[in-house]
């Protein structure tokens, strides 16, 4: 392993979840709920699931905030590598994973390990080790 | 309120996302890299976001209902069990393989990125046969 400075970010990685962390503090303070977007958009999808319109509000911030930040100064580069058979499989594993689990990195990652839940901390440990040992498998023994 | 309040969440969430760069997946890759040249930023990401909502947690454990006059709808399960392990470790493999979590890649399928929209079609379906599975599952239980 080596450190890859040329990319590495770390103050606005901080600004930017500091960001993140004010964003689960608004709805867990003001709705009651969790900051998690594949259980805020599992929900969405659930036929019986009372509660839309909060989820659909919050679904759509996330889509507009990029038109919004383009009005202020350019998006940041967005870089997809990956061919569309593998964005379709990896698409698939999320959609499926997340709900088994019951959340995702901002779920588990932020708002669980926020609550200082040891559950959220051994998805979160799971995930992490799947995501790193992926990677080390496509990138380093098969050479996508 | 309740409605505004959830937009403004996902305004910040989302302007969180793009100003830490985890908007774009190739800086999560570099980050799941370990094996390579690694980009540590996430970590920076977790630690942000971690520091201020556990203060948002702390005070919202003691809420009995929430400012908006909303139920308090935290999580009550602490098992550690196969569905939540072999969840995540499906969900930790598709991270891997395009480098997208559900957060950054509505953003991007948002601002008009095709292959975020394919993404996001898949994660959706893949929802879905979840719910459908599930629904079986309590049919013939």
């Amino acid at each position: 392993m080596s450190i890859d400075l040329a990319h590495f970010t770390p103050l606005p990685a901080l600004a930017g979840g500091l960001l993140i962390g004010l964003a689960a503090t608004l709805l867990v303070l003001g709705n009651g709920r969790i900051a998690g977007i594949s259980g805020i958009l599992g929900g969405l999808l659930d036929a019986t699931s009372s509660d839309r319109a909060w989820r659909a509000a919050f679904v759509l911030g996330l889509f507009v905030a990029p038109w919004i930040f383009r009005f202020f100064t350019a998006l940041p580069v967005v870089t997809i590598t990956s061919s569309p058979p593998v964005l379709v499989v990896a698409g698939l594993l999320v959609g499926i994973g997340t709900r088994y689990a019951s959340g995702c990195t901002s779920g588990h990652g932020v708002c669980g390990l926020s609550r200082g839940s040891i559950r959220s901390l051994a998805a979160t440990a799971t995930f992490m080790a799947a995501g790193f040992f992926t990677v080390f498998v496509t990138r380093h023994l098969l050479r996508f | 309120m309740l409605i505004l309040n959830a937009l403004l969440a996902g305004l910040i969430f989302a302007t969180g996302l793009i100003v830490s760069g985890m908007a774009n997946p190739a800086k999560v890759l570099g980050f799941l890299d370990i094996g390579g040249n690694w980009d540590p930023s996430l970590v920076f990401v977790m630690a942000g976001a971690i520091a201020v909502a556990s203060v948002g947690f702390a005070i919202g454990r003691r809420l009995k209902r929430s400012l908006f006059n909303a139920p308090m709808s935290l999580p009550t399960a602490t098992r550690i069990d196969r569905r939540l392990l072999a969840g995540s470790a499906m969900f930790g493999a598709g991270w891997g393989l395009a480098g997208f979590c559900p957060g950054p890649v509505l953003l991007s399928a948002g601002s008009g990125e095709f292959k975020a929209m394919l993404f996001v079609i898949a994660m959706l379906v893949g929802m879905k046969i979840f719910s459908l599975a599930e629904q079986r599952a309590t049919q013939t239980n």
